[in-house]
């Protein structure tokens, strides 16, 4: 007779099979009104947030299976009034933590706190390298200025620095500029993210979409930086994937290796899953983290490859992208198990980039800025 | 910007035999219990090196350099110093390019 203890080998089975990474969305509250934000169209109002206590019992329950860093986001996470409390807390349970932040609605002296508090590394959001054009981007007065002066500060107390630069029609003709920006900042990565078009950003595509010359160019740039900037600072390149031939490994496959809570405790396999309509999402304060993680609808959904159908069930690449992004999927085609139409032989892939050519080709339509009231639709 | 008038360019740090390497002080070894093994947590980056890089990264604390820590492992593993120094220099190099390595030894302490 074999003794196993059980909970000691469940343990260590939810610890093998847990993601290293999750994203806590601690509010959805921001003072940016980006156009193509990555929170849902519904946004969840403050009355709905997770107490501290509650916000820290989730980052006990991840690090117990496993989870190794946080990325504390939003909306905008210094909004939070309890983010020095969190942060301790992340940093005495061993999790690397990372500050995901607009950096409009932060001063020295709190920054300062927070480093105190065991904050490990900070991101900051880059509308544009062009001061006038990123505040009409985040429709925020003033924001650019702000930005520059809490990089400088993080400089100053030695606290690494990564600029997130969304790229699409309205500013990717200054990405040289905003590499420029992120080296002389000091920053040892830079995220040059193409917008990806589900929620705001599909709402806002028209006035989003670059055309197929500016994204090849765009790519072409980005190589020439990474080249020249080695060992100085990373650059990691998020291609836009309309005019991709295979589609992104979405998630490195859904429920493979992230998880994100919302400000209301919500569990998503990753931060656009709402737009999927009939999903069912667990919550937090009903079940453990663990427990959705490895046993939810939601989640189970899509794992693995059986929920594939043709042309992915028999696609050699089934395991490299995963039949790409389900969110995508559910956003052209009307069902989150067909092919991501951004892969060339999903049968809406044809439709899908002579649109995107053709509203590159228009002139923008004003932006839909993200806010909390009901969108017109 | 008024800071930018003084901006003076990084550099890349090339690894030598007299580079004393240590982490920076943002990357972390950290012994991942849940899965029995040994990760770098660096900036949005999960790094698993391997047994024998562990046991290098172990010695970069900024005290001894490239070729002193070279002839230490070189005695663990009973393996040429020169081999073993090669292959350090690329694994601190390659770590280097990522921005987890200092140099103790042009006065790079932060």
């Amino acid at each position: 007779m074999v003794m196993i203890d059980e909970s000691t080998a469940r343990a260590e089975i939810i610890c093998a099979n847990a993601p290293e990474g999750m994203l806590a969305e601690l509010t959805h509250r921001c003072p940016l009104q980006c156009a193509y934000c990555s929170n849902p169209i519904e946004l969840e109002r403050v009355n709905h947030e997770m107490t501290t206590a509650e916000w820290k019992s989730v980052f006990t329950q991840a690090a117990e299976m496993g989870v190794l860093q946080i990325h504390l986001s939003g909306g905008e996470p210094t909004l939070r009034t309890d983010l020095e409390e969190i942060v301790a807390h992340t940093s005495a349970l061993g999790l690397y933590s990372n500050l995901i932040t607009a950096a409009v609605t932060i001063d020295r002296a709190r920054l300062a706190r927070l480093v105190d508090c065991g904050l490990d590394h900070v991101q900051i959001s880059f509308q544009d390298a062009d001061p006038e054009n990123s505040n009409r981007i985040g429709n925020i007065k003033g924001g650019f200025d702000k930005k520059i002066a809490v990089a400088g500060w993080l400089a100053e107390m030695d606290v690494p620095l990564t600029v997130n630069a969304p790229m699409h029609r309205q500013n990717i003709d200054n990405l040289e500029a905003v590499i420029d920006l992120a080296e002389r900042l000091g920053a040892i990565r830079l995220e040059v993210a193409h917008v990806q078009y589900y929620g705001w950003a599909l709402k806002n595509r028209a006035a989003l979409m670059p055309t197929y010359a500016q994204t090849m160019r765009s790519a072409e740039i980005v190589a020439r930086a990474q080249e020249r900037l080695k060992g100085i600072m990373g650059i990691d390149f998020v291609v836009p994937d309309y005019y991709a031939l295979t589609p992104k490994p979405c998630m490195g496959g859904w429920a493979s290796r992230f998880l994100n809570v919302t400000p209301s405790g919500k569990v998503l396999p990753c931060h656009a899953a709402e737009s999927i309509a009939g999903l069912k999402f667990d919550n937090v304060r009903e079940r453990r983290l663990r427990d959705i993680w490895m046993d939810s609808t939601a989640f189970n959904a899509f794992r693995g490859t059986e929920w594939m159908r043709e042309p992915c069930r028999t696609c050699d690449r089934r395991e490299i992208d995963f039949g790409g992004c389900r969110c995508q999927a559910f956003a052209v085609t009307g069902n989150a198990a067909n092919a991501d139409p951004a892969c060339a032989k999903s049968s809406f892939n044809l439709g899908l980039v002579a649109m995107a050519e053709r509203e590159a080709e228009t002139a923008p339509p004003p932006f839909v800025y993200r806010r909390f009231q009901k969108a017109v639709v | 910007m008024a800071e930018t008038a003084q901006y003076t360019p990084r550099t890349r740090l090339i690894i030598t035999e007299a580079t004393r390497p240590a982490l920076r002080r943002f990357v972390r070894l950290h012994h991942d219990a849940g899965r029995g093994r040994t990760v770098l947590l660096a900036p949005e980056r999960i790094v698993e090196p391997d047994e024998i890089a562990v046991d290098v990264l172990k010695l970069c604390d900024g005290s001894i350099s490239l070729g002193a820590i070279a002839v230490e492992l070189a005695k663990t593993y009973d393996a040429p110093e020169l081999d073993i120094r090669a292959d350090i220099t690329d694994l601190l190099q390659d770590l280097a390019d990522k921005g987890y390595i200092k140099d103790h030894s042009i006065g790079d302490d932060r």
